[in-house]
């Protein structure tokens, strides 16, 4: 992974410094909150319900175990013993002190971390396929262009206060694991019919309140090109994006105001004139310098049997590998009942343990709100289960209905109208049963508290969004969403349910899926092909035999 | 009832005679509107001292209790963590920890902590002199 | 309001005239798109040197024509959340080769007077307790940029070639 020369340590530190004078400033009133707002958003510092929230940097969601070690203390020292993994990759802290930021974020800088641009106007986190770099499907590792884009986006002086937020996501396999139309931009790695690689690059998907699917911008944009074309695409939303009305700002909407034709030829044109500036063009040499970063670990030469472990675990958990006798684990922060990607400071530092002892590299956030080991020797698969089942980070459940998405919603954030975690937790102890679980198979159950979405409840086979309806809390079904390459919103069912129903009204979607379905039908493929009128009639049932 | 967040640590604050308290249950329930409003301003001093931010009104009923899920949750902490926030009595100043002498399992009603993990208390560097006593 | 330029306070050379306001004696003046679309040989004939102040939703491709005459530009930002002036300078500067001055008005931030300086702005009206030791601690904390932008400064990636 990439690894700080004296120029990004000074960068950071620098950074640091600066938002230390910037809180010293608040303190002292030289700065009112309205000034300091946007200044602690770009470093990754909201004011929540009960306490600041500090949303720590996970570049395209991958640490190493030095890396873990500092944010399970960090949790000790300066919070209250966990953290929260988010659907961004990154790591959220919910009661750090205002006045102890500065310090944790030089605790941060001393193993190459830090919480620039996690919010704020301006160009976010870039996440990538967590499977980067051991996927069996994949054409070329993401991460390097994520890394250069991070640099290219850091502190950028013309976009870093943009009409709205700005999120950037990566992929180098067909297979799209990181949800890439629903973001503001995004990259993939694709091949042209000479064989050459370089980017397909999309723009103006989106969650929220209008949620929209991105569409292509530029079929293939060379490598060389694409820090040239990434900038005209930010100079045209810039420029253009409208800043008359919040709700309205992000870059989904001009791309739907001016649609696929004129954008691209506005792209086209900002693009051809930096182009021809030549500044922003990405030398061979520096992508291949970048690179050899993220080159992957001398895989050793193993047999490729996979030896006997839990076979529930093995089903769900174990991912194929590029490399004989390798696999891809998926750490489970969903055990049932539990907070959804939440993780404590033992459980971060066993973890980092863990990594050390079997040599295991790196560690990998999803925007699932799971841990991914990218790449485990299959024989050592026992000792390491074992030990992640004693973490209580080994729940069977990866793609099941019990590995839910939730956002923090209204236990935590500010924003939320509702709230969405115990939502989740009712919904896994009902279906607890892990043989149920199995005959339900693939259903990715996504909960937003609030219509912001940050629980992507729009792209959620079944989704869920708490609403507030006159003070009590109340809770929206929709149906078919997906952020995988066959990318869809969900389609709202009806009238919401309240927190005592909606586990209920879940139940009854699933049981019409299972006595509708087909041999081999996922839940997203039969409600493709039936619709929404069945689901709709089962799930307001209840309500229709209450009104007899 | 009147709120806020104290700048310094974000914690949740209710006023109470023209200061600020911790607990929702010591705060002050205004019988007017009139009431509350003149709370309102007066706070505005406490955010010009760069002491709070973001003050702003409530209902509660009768008893005393928020009428919206929100100010609930916010009194008390997450609904999902009993052991943290101010439900578990938790001091907010000066050390933020503050767990000393607590002897939890680690883990809120439907938290699975897992074996052998405990949460050490935590006790960051500082002290707070603020504006503030927990007292008031 | 106080100027800062070429790192000291400086007097305005300039006089800014409002709409329908008349033109004073002294010559230098700035005025509005508008009025400058409207009497702009008049300007350059009795009253240059002759600024231009722009409003953020005023693209500066209109004077593109008439930057060679135009002795300053002004970029107003209505409120610092307001980024486009960022896009302006720096389309002033590299695109469009503008040698004369481009200053900021408005609402804005000193933590932003870095990021103005780097996309081609320099000289900032500022408020009036604001100190030259704030503007050069702004303009020098942080030291190197990872990309390239108006100002022609050396990127991390130069540096790192050395």
């Amino acid at each position: 992974m990439y690894r700080y020369d004296e120029f990004d340590a000074r960068f950071v530190a620098e950074r640091v410094e600066q938002f230390r004078g910037q809180v010293a400033r608040r303190l002292n009133g030289e700065l009112t909150e309205d000034q300091f707002k946007p200044l602690r958003l770009m470093n990754g510092l909201y004011l929540q319900l009960h306490a600041y929230m500090l949303r720590i940097a996970v570049p395209y969601g991958t640490l190493n175990s030095k890396q873990l070690r500092m944010l399970a203390h960090i949790a000790r020292k300066y919070d209250k013993g966990y953290g929260h993994f988010t659907t961004r990759q990154n790591l959220q802290f919910n009661w750090p002190r205002l006045v102890d930021v500065p310090d944790i974020l030089a605790e941060l800088a001393t193993v190459e971390m830090h919480a620039i641009q996690t919010s704020g106007n301006c160009i976010r986190n870039v996440t990538a396929d967590h499977f980067a770099g051991a996927a069996a499907d994949e054409i070329e590792d993401p991460r390097p262009i994520a890394e250069i884009i991070r640099q290219w986006s850091s502190l950028h002086p013309e976009f870093s206060f943009l009409p709205r937020k700005f999120k950037i996501a990566v992929s180098g396999a067909p297979n799209d694991r990181a949800a890439l139309k629903f973001h503001d931009m995004a990259l993939e790695i694709v091949k042209n019919d000479a064989g050459e690689v370089g980017y397909r690059v999309l723009v103006g998907g989106g969650m929220g309140r209008t949620p929209y699917i991105g569409y292509v911008v530029g079929d293939f944009v060379a490598k060389d090109d694409i820090l040239s074309f990434l900038e005209s695409v930010m100079r045209v939303y810039n420029e253009q994006g409208r800043r008359d009305n919040l709700f309205k700002a992000r870059i989904k909407i001009l791309a739907n105001a001016l649609g696929p034709e004129e954008m691209r030829r506005q792209v086209a044109a900002e693009f051809e004139e930096i182009r021809k500036g030549g500044t922003l063009q990405l030398p061979a040499e520096e992508l291949a310098r970048i690179e050899t970063y993220f080159a992957p670990p001398a895989f050793e030469d193993l047999p490729d049997d996979m030896p006997q472990i839990d076979p529930d675990f093995l089903r769900t958990n174990v991912h194929a590998h590029r490399a004989k006798g390798y696999c891809i684990v998926t750490v489970s922060l969903k055990p049932i009942g539990g907070v959804p990607g939440d993780a404590t400071d033992a459980q971060m530092d066993a973890l980092a343990e863990l990594m050390e002892r079997y040599r295991l590299g790196e560690i990998r956030v999803s925007h699932e709100q799971n841990l991914v080991l990218p790449h485990v020797r299959k024989k050592d698969l026992p000792a390491i289960h074992a030990r992640l089942k004693e973490l209580g980070l080994a729940t069977p459940n990866a793609g099941l209905i019990t590995d839910i998405i939730a956002c923090p919603g209204l236990d935590y954030c500010d924003l939320a109208n509702a709230r969405s975690i115990p939502i989740a937790q009712k919904i896994a102890e009902r279906f607890a049963d892990l043989d149920r679980q199995h005959d339900i198979g693939e259903l990715k159950i996504k909960i937003s508290g609030c219509i912001n979405a940050c629980g992507h409840h729009h792209a959620g086979h079944i989704g869920i969004l708490g609403v507030d309806k006159k003070g009590v809390e109340f809770y929206q079904l929709q149906l078919g969403g997906s952020a995988a390459s066959d990318a869809s919103i969900g389609e709202i069912l009806g009238p919401g349910f309240g927190k005592d129903e909606i586990a209920g009204a879940v139940e009854r979607v699933i049981e019409a899926y299972l006595s509708l379905r087909d041999p081999g039908e996922r839940f997203l493929d039969t409600y493709r092909r039936v619709g929404i009128v069945p689901f709709k009639n089962v799930a307001y049932r209840e309500q229709l035999h209450a009104a007899y | 009832m009147l709120t806020a967040n104290r700048l310094r640590d974000g914690a949740v604050l209710y006023w109470k005679a023209g200061a600020w308290v911790e607990r929702l249950a010591e705060g002050e329930i205004f019988a007017t509107q009139a009431e509350a409003d003149a709370a309102l301003a007066a706070a505005q001093d406490f955010v010009a001292r760069n002491a709070v931010v973001s003050p702003y009104l409530f209902d509660v009923q009768d008893d005393g209790s928020p009428v919206k899920e929100r100010e609930i949750i916010r009194a008390a902490g997450p609904s999902v963590r009993d052991d943290l926030g101010k439900q578990a009595n938790e001091s907010t100043s000066p050390s933020w920890g503050g767990r000393a002498g607590e002897a939890g399992s680690g883990g809120g009603p439907r938290a699975e902590p897992p074996p052998g993990s405990l949460r050490s208390p935590t006790s960051p560097s500082g002290g707070d002199e603020g504006l503030f006593d927990v007292s008031i | 309001m106080p100027l800062i330029k070429e790192d000291r306070f400086v007097d305005d050379p300039f006089f800014f005239v409002p709409d329908g306001k008349a033109y004073p004696d002294e010559k230098g003046v700035i005025v509005t798109l508008a009025r400058f679309q409207g009497e702009k040989e008049s300007l350059f004939a009795h009253h240059a040197p002759v600024g231009v102040r722009l409003a953020s939703s005023e693209h500066p491709q209109v004077l593109k024509a008439d930057l060679p005459r135009l002795a300053a530009v002004v970029l107003e930002f209505p409120k610092f959340r307001d980024g486009r002036p960022f896009s302006w300078a720096r389309m002033l500067r590299t695109r469009y080769d503008y040698k004369g001055e481009i200053r900021a008005v408005g609402d804005f931030l000193p933590d932003q007077l870095a990021f103005m300086a780097r996309t081609g702005f320099d000289a900032f009206e500022v408020r009036q307790d604001f100190t030259l030791d704030q503007f050069r601690h702004a303009m020098t904390e942080i030291t190197a940029p990872y990309q390239p932008s108006a100002d022609g400064r050396k990127t991390i990636r130069e540096l790192r070639a050395k």
